[in-house]
């Protein structure tokens, strides 16, 4: 499969009077054509920026996409390409799903204007011929009598409804890439598999790459072929879904797959949170970020940065113990 | 929709009755009336005998409750009675000032409109930038400069400029024109107050423009608009002033409001005959029976004003619907 996406050293930051805030610090990855890549992290690990970086739409100032950083997709330079060329793709080639359902959608405009004005753009289709995509389009999301609910406004649906429409919205015009930023979290637990369901047949049938950003592990499970787990604007490991579950190298993803319940697990077993916090992206020093909460520290951890390293097969990890915790078989759960 | 109309107008009449109970009776609380004004005022010697006189033809002796049932008794029969000092219907009286203010209120709205809403956009836009700063420094000279004298600067600077270019001084024309009988003249007369009105009353809805602006284009259905690609003045037009629109068309019908009853200095500095003349002179002469209904005018002028905003809302924003 040929590359569609690729993160160059992306660096963004936030200037503000704390200081700077180095939100994404560095992060290569890439998604090839129609796969479906998950981003898991903590809140405030930079994942979702570093997904708003992709289409530069981190509000400048305060933010900045250092110099150096590339994001090439299908090839094209997103980060040099000028206003217009950028436009383009937004919505046309990548569009995104938003975390917040109940805010996402503009309250006085109809369904049908937020749909058609996407397409009537990026496919140049007139208004008629959006207005039937558009009704196509909810009735693949499942939203029935879909004539109707297309002069309704969104305060007419539900949180699940809504994120049916924002995926609509998000396949309307075709693109190659979906970008997923935490697409479920606002929603009810029995909504969110509907709609992660939704997506995943939807993306697989169309052949569409899909990012999905999420702090739950669970999600990664099923949906995704390949995993990135970043902590402080790092990536700290990056493998298949099955090696990032059965054997995590790093001590982070380690923590946050026990902090999951799971089916398989003993009843009556207690969950281990991950203790304490997340650095302050402002002070980040020398060393290993994740050393302070980590269980497997060691002086050499606090001197210098573990580089991400190929552990096997593909899986990389940014840990200086990670042959340490392949031989411990419990510690993978 | 229609029920709740008409219930709103029928809620009306009890701001509007509570209103005249109010001017009837604060207007009677006054020391003086009309015939002292006027007999004591000529400077002649008025003898109490004359000033009874002057009362009983004004029915001023009447007992309170009459005069009160004949006032709003006037809204009912249509006969408004007579200006208590030029003997005048006070229908007369009004109607032509309330015209001119209508049309001076108008055009002054129009014109903040115009400045407003664009100035408050791009200041929004460009936060914190220096044509930010630039349109904030505008508007709040605005409310710094006494419209009285912006009305001078204007007359003088018309003055001047027109000497400059044409060799020949120009200035509004003093005696009013009828928009229908000359609308250019009209025009003329009238856009230099609007201007001066307008851009003093600017000051408040461009700052409320900008601070619902900045509020909403932090929205998140603004980035999604701008994630789907649109360009950035679609973004702004249609996505996010439509959703900034409620407290800039609120602020605006206020000043409207406001403006039909408070144009006193703007109309004695360009001599226009408004309701805000007749206004001052009628509470001066205590001529009782011509304020009363110029207040209640006023009143009327508020209470629908505010009927109007409020469908405004329900249009705006289909979230709001009353039922």
């Amino acid at each position: 499969m040929s590359k569609l996406l690729e993160v160059q050293d992306l660096h963004t930051r936030f200037h503000t009077t704390e200081g700077v805030v180095r939100a994404v610090d560095g992060i290569s990855y890439d998604v090839s054509e129609g796969e479906t890549v998950a981003i898991v992290g903590e809140s405030g690990c930079g994942k979702s920026v570093g997904a708003m970086s992709i289409l530069r739409l981190i509000p400048k100032p305060p933010g900045e996409i250092v110099e150096g950083s590339r994001i090439l997709f299908a090839g094209e330079d997103l980060l040099s390409m000028d206003d217009d060329r950028i436009r383009h793709i937004r919505g046309g080639q990548i569009s995104m799903v938003f975390q917040e359902p109940m805010t996402s959608l503009n309250p006085v405009l109809t369904i049908g204007l937020q749909l058609t004005e996407t397409m009537m753009l990026h496919l140049g289709l007139d208004q008629a011929a959006a207005d039937r995509r558009a009704i196509e389009l909810l009735e693949m999301v499942g939203i029935g009598e879909a004539e109707r609910r297309l002069r309704q406004y969104p305060h007419h649906f539900s949180g699940g409804m809504r994120q049916r429409v924002m995926i609509a919205l998000a396949l309307s015009c075709r693109p190659r890439l979906i970008i997923a930023d935490e697409p479920t979290t606002a929603l009810d637990v029995t909504i969110q598999a509907q709609i992660l369901e939704l997506m995943r047949t939807l993306t697989h049938q169309m052949g569409v790459a899909l990012i999905i950003i999420t702090h739950n592990l669970g999600v990664v499970a099923r949906y995704a072929e390949r995993v990135i787990v970043m902590y402080a604007g790092k990536i700290v490991e990056t493998g298949t879904a099955e090696q990032i579950y059965h054997r995590p190298r790093h001590p982070y993803t380690i923590g946050l797959l026990k902090s999951v319940p799971r089916m398989d697990m003993a009843r009556g077993k207690r969950l281990q949170p991950i203790e304490g916090q997340p650095p302050d992206l402002t002070r980040l020093g020398e060393g290993c970020p994740y050393r302070p909460r980590c269980a497997w520290a060691e002086d050499r951890c606090e001197r210098s940065t573990p580089a991400l390293e190929n552990v096997g097969e593909g899986q990389i990890a940014a840990c200086f113990n990670h042959r340490a915790l392949a031989d411990k078989e419990s510690l993978a759960v | 929709m229609y029920q709740y109309i008409l219930k709103r107008v029928l809620l009306m009449i009890p701001t509007l009755i509570g209103a005249a109970v109010l001017v009837f009776f604060l207007l009677r609380l006054l020391p003086g009336d009309v015939c002292e004004v006027r007999l004591a005022g000529s400077g002649l010697y008025a003898s109490q005998e004359d000033i009874d006189i002057c009362r009983k033809n004004l029915g001023l002796d009447d007992p309170l409750h009459e005069q009160f049932i004949d006032f709003v008794g006037g809204y009912f029969t249509g006969d408004l009675g007579t200006s208590m000092w030029t003997g005048q219907p006070v229908v007369d009286e009004i109607r032509v000032r309330f015209k001119l203010t209508l049309q001076l209120a108008i055009m002054s709205t129009l014109v903040a409109v115009m400045i407003a809403v664009p100035l408050g956009i791009l200041s929004a836009i460009k936060q914190n930038t220096w044509v930010d700063y630039l349109v904030r420094a505008f508007s709040i000279v605005g409310i710094g400069i006494p419209s009285f004298w912006l009305g001078i600067m204007v007359i003088l600077g018309l003055l001047v400029v027109s000497q400059a270019l044409f060799g020949v001084g120009w200035m509004p024309p003093i005696n009013y024109v009828s928009p229908f009988d000359d609308l250019w003249g009209n025009l003329t007369q009238l856009i230099w107050p609007a201007l001066a009105t307008g851009y003093r009353y600017s000051a408040v809805a461009t700052r409320m423009t900008r601070s619902a602006m900045l509020e909403v284009l932090r929205e998140d259905y603004v980035r999604t608009a701008r994630a789907k690609g649109l360009r950035e003045r679609v973004v702004v037009n249609r996505h996010a002033f439509k959703n900034a629109l409620l407290p800039v068309v609120t602020i605006i019908a206020i000043e409207f409001a406001f403006l039909m009853g408070g144009l006193v200095v703007t109309e004695q500095v360009f001599n226009l005959n408004g309701l805000g003349k007749l206004f001052v002179d009628a509470i001066g002469n205590q001529d009782f029976a011509l304020t009363q209904h110029l207040v209640m005018l006023v009143v009327l002028i508020f209470v629908v004003t505010n009927l109007v905003v409020d469908l405004l809302y329900a249009w705006l924003d289909p979230r709001i619907r009353y039922s």
